[in-house]
């Protein structure tokens, strides 16, 4: 997919507003207009040429639509009330039919679709071709209810958050743990299946940096709604500073603070399921902890990164994410402020 | 088994004699043992409309979880319950039903007959029906309801991720509605094939009769896809197969694929008789014949045809690559076009016409409106591309509410304003019945119109909760509101109904000048619908008996709008005899089937066999002998 110029959006908005009629349109407008921040999952402001082209693909439906939508809803309401009975009226016309009307109405609506049938085929075969070889190849695995990104090319495996450089085309290869989820950035583009046993693709190219939030759209379990993430677009010097960092192993903590006990109970409670990386702990059922205290939020974008959120949640997860697998620790009040003490320094 | 009219008496049957309308069934075992299609018809009614009520309690609980960010008013596990049941609800347990309901009471009065093919395994369709609908609802209290979603994608529904005993009551409910629905499908089949009345071509048969047919093929096509699905489930859930164990080499999305190979069609099996219904109102309120009639038969099956082809547009996130995505893209834009033909020639009827609105034309004129809007965001997501936005979002959910609410319910209800008088003897009262369209839809487009944007601005469906940041809130709570409001408004249906059936006039025999041949007896009919076989000579039969001179006005009798010449027709179409031709000259006594409880019993012996995969299997066996039994006893029972 080529990075193509749009059309011209001052063009558009002015033809919009002079429309009297779409208030559908209008509506929409409006929301955007409240502010790109009201509404940050929307799909109206693409940031990649992925998003993009599903973006213009999507107006040219909804002008379409809306075109039909007047013209048909127009008739009916006309017909409803101009036709409507009056005393004394006589029997109407006894008409069965129109040979030409109805082979009419069937052959315009077919050039509507036509219209519509062309540039999307174009789009389909677009959006799926194979990513360039250049792309920033990263592995996106679905877990109930946390993503997991593994950057194959860098050696950086992380989760919840995705990073990009801007303008360097990023290629996903989907797949599941467990069962079926959906990677949806809309931001980004569109959304794709992470299927347990096969591998999906999807690719785009940001072209703005930003921080654009997505979540799982397919019913994955109870947590579904919690299965959130951010899509972090930075500049190249940001993203290679991040993955130099990343790379490193986890901080060890001064001895005897509070953050060294925390990281010996975290090697005895928490080693059988999680990563942190220079340490013994290896597991990969829950999300790597190597980088913890890197990532903005915590509990798939449920809560934002801060030492009380991080109580929180290690104290009781189900109660933020019913249905989750971590188990609740039974940690006693000095136990777990060590263990946030300890988590809270892994940048 | 026979139910023409035949003057012979015959052992076992029922004689009724012509002159006498017989109500000698009172009390409710004459209701479980009626074959009496209307009776039946009745019943599914009612099941339907309690099973409606209960699917919209579990939408409020949905949206009164909804109402703001972060609700704790439902654990996690009782929404997903909720929307699961009620989706399924809805589908299998009202609409469906409704539809039903409609056949049975509608078809046979349409076509002339005296009953359908096959009382007794109508009888059983309904049992059958029923005792799944209970069972199916009784899971909350038993350990538990179906919550993987109406769809049930695998592997969510395998025994690792949804260990408790839902998943089974699921199964089980949809495998024995399944059985019912094709029981029911081959019934009438038989009967629209066979069972039409002398002259009745297929070309001069009322267009909801032809809606139905069509519909009863898609029923006998569709279910085995799903039937499949669900035995592969049940053997993974159960027996220790791995048809849907990633692990194992199974693969998720057979699933997929058998569900929507059935699901599709489905959506059409749930608004093509809808279809049916407003192309009947239409008409009888314009005064004018439907337009286009035999285009509005052709774009029914194209719409029935194409159903088979589209089934992976519900799939376009799945990744099935581009070649797939495109073919089913290109033949989801195809169903389009008769859609569209329909919707105008619908509009086409009411031009000209002398349009009554009386609350069962308000009903078919605002079913044109959000059917018109339902289909517009069906094309939307029919560009996968553009799906990828869409799709598993609000505005899916919006669409589909659309077609289904604004769609086949709007349809459904003016269905039975229209044909109130004919089922109970009593009009629907039309003041309260104004109210009652109107607050339906206000409320309606209230609720879902919204969902639009909710689902463009991100939120995606079957989430227990969203985050304040997403902007959605508001539109959320106005989605709610309207929800109360639509409880309100059926609320108001319901009251109308109660009164109606207390304190309305009787009913005539042809309240609104109707076009076919229902009307033409008595309100409610007697339990042998036609004294005498009417004959028909052309479409829309009782007009052409009741008016044979119209020609002067238009051009009735030369039927088909073809502008051939009526010269097929017999002689008798234009001599002016009133409400029905004679095909017997001295008919005395009429034959009609006797009733018969084994219908029931082999229903109930299926339920139980069937129940074992949620209780234990050792009820199986058990069942097994009770149906045994039932189809012995059927068998040699004296028809």
């Amino acid at each position: 997919m080529t990075q193509s110029p749009h059309p011209a959006s001052t063009q558009q908005r002015r033809s919009r507003l002079r429309s009297p009629f779409v208030w559908l349109l209008i509506a929409t407008v409006a929301f955007i207009a409240a502010g790109c921040n009201a509404y940050p999952q929307n799909i109206f402001e693409p940031k990649s040429e992925f998003a993009q082209t599903l973006d213009d693909l999507f107006k040219l439906i909804l002008w379409a639509a809306a075109f039909v939508f007047v013209v048909v809803e127009g008739a009916l309401v006309y017909a409803a009330i101009k036709h409507r009975a009056r005393p004394g009226d006589p029997l109407p016309k006894q008409v069965h039919g129109n040979k030409y009307l109805e082979i009419a109405w069937t052959v315009l609506p077919a050039i509507v679709l036509g219209v519509i049938l062309v540039p999307s085929t174009q789009a389909i075969f677009e959006t799926q071709a194979p990513a360039p070889a250049d792309s920033l190849k990263v592995r996106v695995i679905g877990h109930q209810f946390w993503w997991e990104f593994e950057y194959l090319d860098l050696g950086v495996r992380t989760a919840n958050e995705i990073r990009m450089p801007i303008g360097r085309t990023l290629s996903l290869e989907e797949t599941s743990a467990d069962v079926i989820h959906s990677f949806w950035i809309p931001a980004l583009g569109g959304k794709r299946d992470v299927v347990p046993g096969r591998t999906n693709f999807l690719w785009w190219t940001p072209r703005e940096t930003g921080t654009f939030p997505g979540q799982c759209a397919e019913l994955c379990g109870y947590s579904h709604a919690n299965m959130r993430m951010r899509g972090i677009v930075q500049t190249q010097a940001e993203f290679d500073a991040w993955v130099e960092q990343q790379k490193a192993p986890a901080q060890v903590p001064p001895p005897n603070t509070d953050a060294a006990k925390g990281a010996e109970l975290v090697q005895q409670r928490c080693a059988s399921c999680h990563a942190i990386g220079g340490t013994a702990a290896q597991a990969r059922v829950g999300p790597d902890l190597t980088h913890l205290a890197s990532r903005t939020t915590i509990a798939a974008g449920v809560l934002d990164n801060t030492p009380e959120n991080l109580k929180r949640w290690i104290s009781d997860p189900s109660a933020i994410k019913p249905g989750a697998l971590m188990p609740k620790l039974g940690l006693t009040d000095d136990e777990l402020n060590q263990v946030v003490a300890y988590l809270s320094q892994l940048q | 088994m026979a139910v023409v009219a035949a003057p012979i008496p015959h052992g076992g049957g029922v004689v009724v004699p012509t002159t006498e309308v017989t109500r000698s069934y009172r009390g409710l075992w004459s209701w479980i043992t009626t074959v009496d299609h209307k009776r039946i018809g009745i019943m599914y009614g009612v099941a339907a409309g309690t099973f409606f009520l209960i699917g919209g309690l579990e939408a409020l609980v949905v949206r009164l979880q909804l109402w703001v960010p972060n609700n704790t008013l439902v654990s996690a596990s009782t929404f997903n319950a909720m929307f699961t049941m009620h989706a399924t609800t809805m589908i299998f347990l009202a609409v469906m039903p409704l539809s039903v309901a409609f056949f049975n009471f509608i078809v046979p009065l349409q076509i002339g007959a005296r009953d359908v093919a096959f009382p007794r395994l109508n009888a059983f369709s309904f049992w059958v029906f029923i005792s799944g609908g209970i069972l199916l609802n009784l899971s909350f209290v038993l350990g538990g309801a179906p919550d993987a979603g109406w769809f049930g994608y695998a592997n969510l529904t395998s025994k690792q991720f949804s260990p408790g005993p839902g998943i089974d009551f699921w199964i089980l409910g949809l495998q024995v509605l399944g059985i019912s629905s094709v029981a029911g499908a081959l019934n009438f089949l038989v009967t629209i094939i066979n069972m039409r009345a002398p002259g009745m071509t297929y070309m001069r048969m009322p267009i909801f009769t032809w809606m139905s047919l069509i519909t009863m093929i898609l029923l006998v096509l569709a279910f085995p896809a799903i039937t499949i699905g669900l035995v592969l489930l049940m053997f993974d859930r159960h027996f220790g197969t791995n048809f849907f164990e990633v692990a194992k080499g199974g693969d998720v999305i057979l699933w997929q694929n058998l569900f929507w190979v059935f699901g599709h069609p489905e959506v059409y099996i749930l608004i093509l008789p809808a279809m049916g219904i407003v192309s009947e109102i239409l008409p009888v309120f314009s005064r004018k014949p439907l337009f286009g009639y035999a285009v509005m038969v052709f774009s029914g099956m194209a719409i029935a045809f194409l159903a088979f082809g589209v089934w992976a547009h519900h799939m376009f996130a799945v990744g099935l690559g581009p070649l797939t995505d495109a073919i089913f893209s290109a033949t989801t834009m195809l169903i389009a076009i008769p859609t569209g033909v329909k919707i105008f020639n619908w509009i086409s009827t009411m031009w000209g016409g002398s349009i009554r609105y009386t609350t069962a034309m308000l009903y078919a004129v605002g079913f044109i409106a959000m059917f018109i809007i339902g289909g517009l965001s069906g094309v939307m997501h029919s560009s996968p591309p553009a799906d990828l936005q869409q799709s598993d979002t609000y505005f899916v959910v919006a669409h589909i509410h659309y077609v289904l609410i604004g769609g086949s319910i709007t349809a459904l209800l003016g269905g039975i304003y229209y044909w109130f008088p004919k089922f109970s003897g009593r009009y629907l009262n039309e003041t309260l019945g104004k109210w009652n369209f109107w607050t339906f839809f206000i409320t309606i487009n209230m609720t879902f119109m919204p969902m639009h944007w909710t689902g463009l601005l991100g939120m995606p469906r079957r989430v227990y909760t969203y985050a304040p940041e997403l902007g959605v809130t508001t539109l959320n709570q106005i989605s709610t509101v309207g929800a109360i409001g639509l409880a309100f408004s059926i609320l108001l249906f319901v009251v109308n109904v109660f009164v109606s059936l207390r304190y309305s006039p009787k009913a005539v025999a042809d309240p609104w000048d109707g076009a076919t041949l229902e009307w033409s007896i008595s309100s409610p009919p007697p339990i042998y619908n036609f004294a005498q076989v009417p004959v028909v000579h052309s479409r829309d039969a009782f007009w052409a008996m009741k008016y044979p001179d119209r020609t002067e006005h238009g051009d009735l009798p030369d039927g088909d709008g073809t502008g051939s010449p009526h010269a097929h027709l017999a002689p008798t179409g234009h001599t002016g005899q009133p409400a029905a031709d004679l095909v017997e000259a001295k008919p005395t006594l009429i034959h009609m089937p006797a009733p018969s409880y084994f219908p029931f019993i082999v229903a109930m012996g299926l339920v139980i066999a069937g129940s074992g995969i949620v209780f234990t299997f050792a009820l199986t066996p058990v069942g097994i002998l009770i149906m045994m039994a039932g189809i012995f006893g059927w068998a040699f029972e004296p028809a």
